[in-house]
């Protein structure tokens, strides 16, 4: 595969994406996780796909459009986030609502914008399960932005987060600006899910966010612990989930979220034969 | 004559139709320790929250350090510890030192766990003598613990004044009493300035030395100990709210 990926240019940028992925997804996880937002993703990722779904029928309308499916993907799900944090203001007693109308909505616009375009074609299958051989050069270029953006803007906001993460009130009683956090994580969490979903697909874009945060929780000690597990757990999954469903001509998404998954289960395993499983969860 | 940190002045407070805070007056001086309490629903928690500039103010002034609470910026000098703190997530995988650590929130990013921030956490758990749990996890404390913790990140700014709000809720009473003489070294060895408060009269008026009664408006200011000496009917009236002392012998 080495030489494959010296060679094809399309399956080198989706090597270079799934490492970058395989970074910033479960970078923000680990707050997503903590913030018990754990279904935002799925919300956004459908938000996702009718964006990409509209650029389809926009580029079957008029061959000329300058953004690709892709770049509506992008724009839904900033847009997607935004609407979400403005429904948890609305809804203070019930901020999980959100994200609930804003899937359903997701998926009732992609249903519209897919028939409009055609349907079910190879395209949109690939946006759903991932592929191996799908990034082109400027896909590339703005996941890389993007990826830069991410890290530098949790570098500085990382004490923030925390503090707003674990404590709400405290932390806006300590001046930090609540709202404005909110909605710079909120715009982030949907740049790294439509980022993603050319490697793992919509369906899946979850799972690269959320299961090597679940896996690093029992084995970390601090938060910043389960940060850096969880990249590594997600960098592990990325990698071999790529290889092996390039050998096994599966799309990616099933291959890195069933190795995500095998990661999981094998440390649950170790840690209930060790006897010391008690970290994340079970004292909550 | 020490001079007042807080100055509420003829706060008033409605949320929806009702009024919550009528014409509520009082000062917090430097260094002291004072306990404001109250039935529930007395409106402690909202002129707490209107002090710490997290509910806006609707009538009247409040200035902090001398300065309108809505110009109010320097947010280190005044610190919180909630009645919710200790309702957090326990399986929140964080150490006792990064709990601290958020109390230094607004100044820092992800590696700047710098010396000296550490050597401030440190000074935070030492303190509430709870240094040596400082790589703990916080869900893995006790209640009383973690309240110390809690304490410790309030700290962690060097603030001037301290608020708590109904700090000993679910603390188990050997606790409380270790609590509240964590508080008297605070306040005077360390000068800081106390707000506490509770709705556990009989403990706070053998704590605090200024007691200020809340029930939408303020029924009495002054001396803990003169309000120890008053009639049940008395202090009831001045309470605002019928009231069963428990006393607690000690």
């Amino acid at each position: 595969m080495i030489e494959a990926i010296l060679n094809y240019e399309l399956l080198r940028n989706t090597f270079i994406t799934g490492l970058l992925v395989g970074l910033i997804a479960p970078l923000l996880g680990a707050f997503i996780v903590v913030r018990r937002q754990a279904l935002i993703a799925d919300g956004l990722s459908h938000v996702t796909l009718a964006g990409i779904a509209f650029g389809m029928f926009l580029q079957k309308q008029s061959p000329v459009v300058m953004l690709t499916p892709f770049h509506f993907g992008m724009i839904f799900s900033v847009a997607g986030a935004i609407v979400i944090e403005k429904l948890r203001s609305v809804y203070q007693g019930f901020q999980e609502i959100a994200i609930p109308i804003i899937h359903s909505l997701g998926v009732g616009l992609a249903i519209i914008f897919i028939a409009l375009a055609n349907g079910i074609n190879t395209d949109i299958f690939t946006y759903l399960f991932g592929s191996v051989a799908a990034i082109s050069r400027k896909d590339l270029i703005l996941i890389s932005i993007t990826a830069v953006v991410v890290v530098i803007f949790v570098f500085i906001l990382y004490k923030k987060l925390l503090a707003l993460s674990f404590d709400e009130e405290f932390a806006r009683v300590s001046g930090i600006r609540a709202r404005t956090v909110h909605y710079v994580f909120v715009i982030l969490v949907a740049l790294v899910i439509a980022a993603s979903i050319r490697i793992v697909g919509v369906l899946l874009v979850s799972a690269l966010m959320t299961l090597p945060v679940a896996t690093s929780m029992r084995v970390a000690k601090s938060f910043k612990q389960t940060i850096w597990y969880s990249i590594l757990y997600g960098e592990a999954a990325v990698i071999i989930g790529l290889v092996s469903g390039y050998y096994l001509e599966i799309p990616p998404g099933g291959t890195i979220v069933m190795t995500a998954s095998i990661l999981l289960g094998l440390t649950l395993l170790v840690k209930k034969i060790n006897g010391s499983g008690k970290r994340g969860g079970e004292r909550s | 004559m020490a001079k007042p940190l807080v100055t509420v002045r003829n706060v008033f407070h409605r949320y929806d139709q009702h009024d919550v805070l009528e014409n509520v007056s009082f000062d917090v001086d430097e260094g002291s320790f004072v306990g404001l309490v109250g039935p529930n629903g007395s409106g402690k928690t909202t002129i707490i929250k209107l002090i710490l500039g997290i509910e806006k103010l609707q009538e009247g002034s409040i200035e902090i350090f001398g300065k309108p609470v809505q110009q109010f910026k320097n947010r280190g000098h005044i610190s919180f510890v909630s009645q919710k703190a200790n309702s957090f997530n326990r399986g929140f995988p964080a150490t006792a030192r990064e709990v601290v650590g958020m109390g230094l929130s607004d100044k820092t990013t992800f590696f700047q766990s710098s010396k000296k921030n550490d050597k401030r956490i440190i000074k935070a758990l030492t303190h509430v003598n709870m240094q040596e749990f400082a790589d703990r996890n916080i869900g893995d404390l006790s209640g009383g613990q973690q309240q110390r913790i809690f304490i410790a990140r309030a700290l962690v700014s060097q603030p001037e004044l301290l608020i708590l709000d109904e700090p000993t809720v679910g603390i188990d009473t050997d606790n409380v009493q270790q609590f509240y003489q964590l508080l008297s070294k605070l306040n005077k060895e360390l000068g800081i300035t106390l707000l506490l408060v509770s709705h556990d009269i009989g403990t706070i008026t053998t704590q605090v030395n200024d007691l200020l009664c809340l029930n939408k408006t303020i029924h009495y200011h002054g001396d803990p100990g003169e309000f120890e000496q008053l009639s049940n009917e008395e202090r009831s009236r001045f309470y605002g709210h019928d009231l069963h002392v428990i006393t607690h012998d000690h």
